[in-house]
């Protein structure tokens, strides 16, 4: 028995061996069920009943009022995000990493704490926070200022700060850990050599700090962008499902969901979700360009 | 002179340095303190008050939790709920799921890692490929193939995508690449096999990597939502986010045990991260230097 297996203890096979899990992860998981969204996306699917349409949906995907919709809240979303999230905790990184810092080990821990919720259970927090009932906690700040309450979550902009606010007290701490471990790695005599030639705080921010983080940046860029487009459970727990007022937390992915499972239009949703697919390999072809990791010989 | 003004100078600094954290800290607690203080207080206070931060002894009792973890509620009356059995999913999932992940993801790195074959360059891009692109947007065509193979309504389902994990594959990559390939010689050298290498050399040398992915990794099928909730279809399956979801009603009727079981499954994270908050902060930040 065990000598008809002998080849696969070849050191000629063994390698197919060590990656054979993931060829059939990407060839069931990924390419098999791509190309079949495809198909499916030229078709319109009804119970015992499959027709081709041609491009009748990618057709009806330009004139859709609520996909564009869906699309500028994700692309507004990202860009918030992005805006609070890559420049304040590197400010936040810098004045933990500073010499005059103590109990640098608590703060660092309790800023990232908020992470280990899952996204359910902030959600949850975040909703009840933003109530629309006068003894809520946002409403019960208005009180302090004065203003009367109001309903956070049925305004666009208030549910939509509502949902980037969440995302800021969520990972503000890892994108924060992220900076500092990449400060760990600037030698500190060329903070001393600049005190030295009388730079002041700010000069050492943007003329050693920025400069040498930049890699991290990037990664802190990347994933954010990822996330941000791929958000989709901040806005499912806020407003208690799918279903936003006027679509104010309306997600790509929440418009995917929506096509494919809760109006079950499945062709249809095949051509938006491929759609997605091929704007994010663009951007991930890009990425990988930018960064020289393509086209480089491995080892 | 110029020294004692260089000791003011940073003493102040120190001083509004360590006031700014401070208050920094205590504004990202609020809303721990906020759901801690509500998991007391009936679930109908908070539909008419909201979520506050008032302290009222008088409102606040364990009977959320005993409802929780006995099924008898705030009236005296026992009402079954999936809570627990949730919660046991919850548990099971998330650590078959990071076991099996990353003994698939490690066997799958070491392969790229520490050989050269047809193919390598072409098989990696794709790994780099499908790193990049969220789930999120394939999860129609994925749905779809696993209703196909019978996988829906089975832990199954949820993980065997994911065992061959791409970001964990090449983060065990890369970690590997800089394990010298003289150990490998040697155990061929002393006749084991290729396999023989991988498991008694190889995973031993890789600890420091497994403990900072099975951090990643088991947080994120912790926390997992949209994808188990797209292959569960079975409230006795259901794993703790899920089942919570289905709490938070508009009505706000189940809100004694979705308050309280939302805050008791923070503690199991909390510990976790407590004892091992370097292992935490190494899995999060592994990716951001080398990657």
């Amino acid at each position: 028995m065990r000598k008809r297996f002998a080849f696969l203890y070849d050191q000629k096979v063994a390698p197919y061996v060590f990656v054979l899990p993931f060829i059939l992860t990407f060839l069931i998981f990924f390419l098999y069920p791509v190309l079949s969204t495809i198909q499916m996306s030229f078709q319109e699917i009804l119970p015992g009943m499959i027709s081709n349409v041609g491009f009748k949906n990618y057709q009806r995907l330009l004139g859709d009022r609520i996909f564009r919709t869906a699309i500028t809240n994700s692309v507004l979303y990202t860009f918030w995000t992005l805006a609070l999230l890559i420049p304040f905790p590197l400010v936040l990184a810098c004045m933990l990493n500073s010499r005059s810092m103590m109990g640098r080990g608590f703060f660092k821990a309790s800023l990232f704490l908020p992470v280990v919720t899952s996204v359910v259970v902030a959600g949850t927090i975040f909703r009840l926070m933003f109530g629309e009932v006068e003894g809520s906690l946002m409403n019960s700040l208005r009180a302090l200022l004065g203003l009367s309450p109001i309903k956070w979550l049925k305004v666009r902009q208030t549910g939509f700060a509502a949902m980037v606010l969440m995302a800021c007290w969520r990972w503000t701490g890892v994108n924060m850990l992220y900076y500092l471990s990449g400060l760990k790695g600037i030698p500190p005599e060329m903070y001393e050599s600049a005190d030295i030639d009388g730079a002041n705080v700010w000069q050492k921010f943007w003329l050693i700090s920025v400069p040498l983080v930049k890699p991290t940046i990037i990664y802190v860029l990347t994933i954010s962008i990822y996330g941000g487009l791929a958000m989709f459970t901040e806005s499912y727990m806020l407003w208690a499902g799918n279903s936003s007022p006027k679509n104010i937390g309306l997600t790509i992915v929440g418009y995917l969901y929506r096509q494919g499972w809760e109006q079950n239009r499945m062709g249809y949703a095949s051509a938006v979700g491929l759609v997605l697919l091929a704007v994010a390999m663009l951007i991930n072809l890009g990425q990988l360009r930018l960064t020289g990791v393509l086209g480089k010989e491995l080892d | 002179m110029e020294r004692t003004n260089n000791k003011d100078h940073s003493l102040l600094a120190r001083v509004v340095l360590v006031a700014f954290f401070s208050i920094l800290s205590l504004i990202v607690f609020v809303p721990f303190y906020a759901i801690l203080l509500a998991s007391f207080k009936p679930g109908e206070e908070l539909v008419r008050y909201g979520l506050n931060l008032r302290l009222d002894w008088e409102l606040m009792s364990f009977a959320n939790y005993r409802y929780l973890f006995t099924g008898i509620t705030r009236a005296g009356a026992y009402i079954a709920h999936d809570y627990l059995l949730w919660f046991k999913n919850s548990v099971v999932l998330t650590v078959v799921q990071t076991i099996l992940t990353l003994l698939v993801s490690a066997w799958v790195g070491y392969g790229f890692a520490m050989y050269r074959f047809r193919g390598k360059n072409f098989l990696f891009t794709c790994v780099l490929l499908i790193l990049m692109i969220p789930f999120e947007i394939l999860m129609l065509p994925m749905y779809a193939q696993a209703s196909s193979m019978g996988l829906l309504d089975s832990i199954w389902g949820i993980m065997l995508p994911y065992l061959a994990h791409a970001t964990t594959i090449f983060f065990f990559r890369q970690y590997l690449t800089s394990i010298p390939r003289d150990i490998v010689d040697a155990g061929r050298v002393d006749g084991a096999s290729e396999y023989g290498i991988f498991f008694r050399l190889v995973v031993p040398l890789m600890k420091p990597a497994m403990s900072a992915m099975a951090i990643l990794v088991g947080m994120n099928s912790w926390n997992n939502f949209l994808w188990p909730m797209l292959v569960l279809r079975s409230g006795q399956k259901y794993t703790l986010a899920i089942g919570l979801n289905t709490l938070l009603t508009p009505y706000g009727n189940n809100y004694d045990i979705l308050i309280a079981g939302a805050c008791f499954s923070i503690i199991p994270v909390l510990i976790l991260f407590l004892s091992a908050q370097k292992y935490f902060i190494e899995g999060m930040t592994m990716g951001s230097v080398k990657g």
